[in-house]
């Protein structure tokens, strides 16, 4: 039987780590991430597991260490969020590169400056291109589900790839809500135990990890670590339906919320996709308007072919960023999930939005002006500009 | 009581109005609700405003958003009155439960000309007769229960009891205190 608790989203990936009891622990806490690794310090000092928690001088050396620890052949993990991974960046590549399927729970947070604490994903929209498989929460149960899953799709053979479990700082790390634990006993067998098959600490098998490679090599390795990108999309979907198997929770690249039928979509990352699906349910009873969501749970490797096919059959639809990148044109989703509609060819008219930066909040309300701003743009076929904002004082 | 009641508290950092607010999250949760608690977080210091937020309801919450016009308004101290608009958005068939030694026609007029329904209650009395010392906490927590009717008070009465129990585990001494301190507020609200 599952457990049934309320548990904050910091809590709730504390706890899946616990039950899995990895090797090694190296972390530096930074706010909203800072509870992850106390809890942990916790279990630890209680007795409960025997994780090596490593105390580090900064977050360049707690991933160094974590990448150090992987390498040798342990199953690491570590949390941080916002700064603290802007100070990992060099080492986040380093841990792609040499294919170290460490599993890192990130809250996601707003880069300074402003200094600002809140939730914002230009953290981990910065490090999309760092080699990092990247799954995103819209609750506290999905972000203990992502985060059990990321074990299995880090270390399958032919993904060898690091994860990044994210979820929204504040909003669901911070916040209590219901959640079903999953039995000790289960979440063991689901993992499993982690076998390297090649590791510096392997005496019978001596092999360097990390060294110099000349332009000769250099390009070929970036060629492997795409297809094991291109690999783990199977994975994802396997480990996906053992994971139904498992639950009865089902997950995929991204989720559909009212989509069979829907004219008006929306396009979204994280717990604000929540706060989207109550909109939804209030304009269909009362006006009975299609309007649909894809809320996309995995940003690395980018499910380009499936959303544009989920798409395909909508009049509008807005993407909604919760970060910039500054190109003065679209955000890191609009760009993706537009350049996959231009790929197939999609008809709608598309609308991409800033939102939630640094923490504003976005309410139901919001989402169903959006959702009358998508009737309009179909309406009258016209899109006033590349992109627009949600909640900005102007 | 409505499918879904949402509650903002109003406090100053270190008053434990976050800290209420879980509470109130995790007795409801007891009781077999679906719960939110979380706190908005500003610059955060003592002495500082704070808000924080519950949704209580019989289905899944997936509303991720602060709470601009909610079934009740609890404010931990009163001195936060003139210097934020607490009743903002109250709906007008809820309630505002006000943390003070002051009557309620006193309080009246700091509320902005709210219409609804208002709740005074000396939650630093009840707490320094029961505890000896001003954890305005507890007795907020159980006026909040018995304004809202979010649950039964024999109900949150034995919940309350238990988590006592279990929290402190190593000063059983203080149960007593804080059970009474609860009775105490619910009663208040009765008399109302």
């Amino acid at each position: 039987m599952a457990i049934r608790e309320r548990l904050s989203g910091n809590e709730a990936v504390a706890y899946a780590i616990k039950q899995i009891n990895p090797d090694v622990m190296p972390a530096f806490p930074i706010t909203p991430s800072t509870e992850i690794p106390q809890y942990m310090a916790n279990y630890i000092a209680n007795g409960e597991i025997d994780t090596e928690f490593i105390h580090v001088e900064s977050e360049h050396s707690a991933m160094s260490a974590t990448v150090g620890a992987s390498a040798a052949g342990a199953r690491a993990v570590t949390a941080t969020s916002s700064c603290g991974m802007a100070l990992m960046w060099e080492e986040l590549y380093v841990a792609a590169s040499n294919r170290l399927p460490i599993v890192l729970a990130l809250v996601n947070r707003a880069l300074s400056g402003p200094i600002n604490i809140n939730a914002d994903h230009s953290d981990s929209m910065g490090a999309r291109d760092s080699g990092w498989i990247q799954i995103y929460a819209e609750s506290n149960q999905e972000v203990y589900d992502n985060y059990i899953q990321a074990f299995p799709i880090a270390e399958n053979k032919n993904v060898h790839l690091p994860v990044m479990v994210c979820q929204d700082g504040f909003i669901t790390s911070h916040g209590v809500e219901n959640i079903m634990l999953i039995e000790d006993d289960k979440v063991k067998e689901f993992v499993g135990e982690y076998k390297p098959e090649h590791y510096l600490l392997n005496a019978d098998e001596r092999i360097a990890i990390g060294p110099y490679a000349v332009s000769n090599y250099y390009m070929e390795t970036k060629r492997g670590q795409r297809q094991a990108m291109l690999d783990a999309r199977a994975v994802i979907l396997e480990v996906a339906e053992k994971f139904e198997k498992m639950t009865g929770r089902k997950y995929g690249f991204f989720e559909e919320y009212r989509m069979d039928d829907a004219e008006y979509a929306i396009v979204i990352i994280g717990s604000a996709a929540g706060t989207c699906k109550a909109s939804i349910e209030h304009i269909r009873n009362t006006t009975g308007k299609k309007v649909g969501l894809i809320k996309v749970r995995v940003f690395r490797p980018f499910p380009e072919e499936e959303i544009a096919r989920a798409l395909a059959n909508v009049k509008a639809v807005a993407i909604m960023d919760r970060s910039e990148m500054f190109a003065g044109t679209s955000g890191p989703l609009g760009a993706e999930v537009r350049a996959a509609m231009y790929q197939a060819h999609a008809k709608a008219e598309v609308v991409n939005y800033f939102y939630g930066l640094g923490g504003r909040d976005i309410t139901v309300s919001d989402f169903e002006r959006v959702y009358e701003n998508l009737e309009k743009m179909a309406e009258t076929h016209t899109v006033i500009g590349m992109y627009d904002y949600i909640g900005l004082r102007k | 009581m409505k499918n879904t009641v949402e509650i903002r508290w109003h406090g100053r950092g270190g008053q434990g109005a976050k800290t209420a607010a879980l509470l109130l999250a995790d007795v409801a949760f007891k009781t077999g609700k679906h719960v939110q608690g979380f706190p908005e977080y500003g610059p955060e210091r003592m002495g500082a405003p704070i808000t924080a937020y519950n949704r209580i309801s019989d289905d899944e919450i997936t509303v991720h958003s602060n709470i601009y016009e909610p079934d009740y308004v609890v404010v931990v101290d009163e001195t936060l009155l003139d210097s934020i608009d607490v009743t903002k958005g109250l709906k007008e068939d809820g309630a505002v439960i006000v943390n003070t030694k002051h009557t309620k026609d006193e309080i009246m007029r700091h509320l902005n000309g709210y219409k609804g329904a208002v709740y005074t209650v000396d939650a630093r009395d009840i707490s320094m007769k029961t505890l000896g010392k001003n954890y305005p906490n507890s007795p907020m927590l159980a006026a909040t229960v018995a304004v809202s009717g979010v649950m039964g008070e024999e109900e949150f009465l034995s919940e309350m009891e238990s988590s006592f129990q279990h929290k402190f585990a190593k000063k059983p001494e203080v149960i007593d205190g804080n059970m009474q301190a609860l009775r105490l507020a619910f009663d208040i609200i009765k008399k109302h």
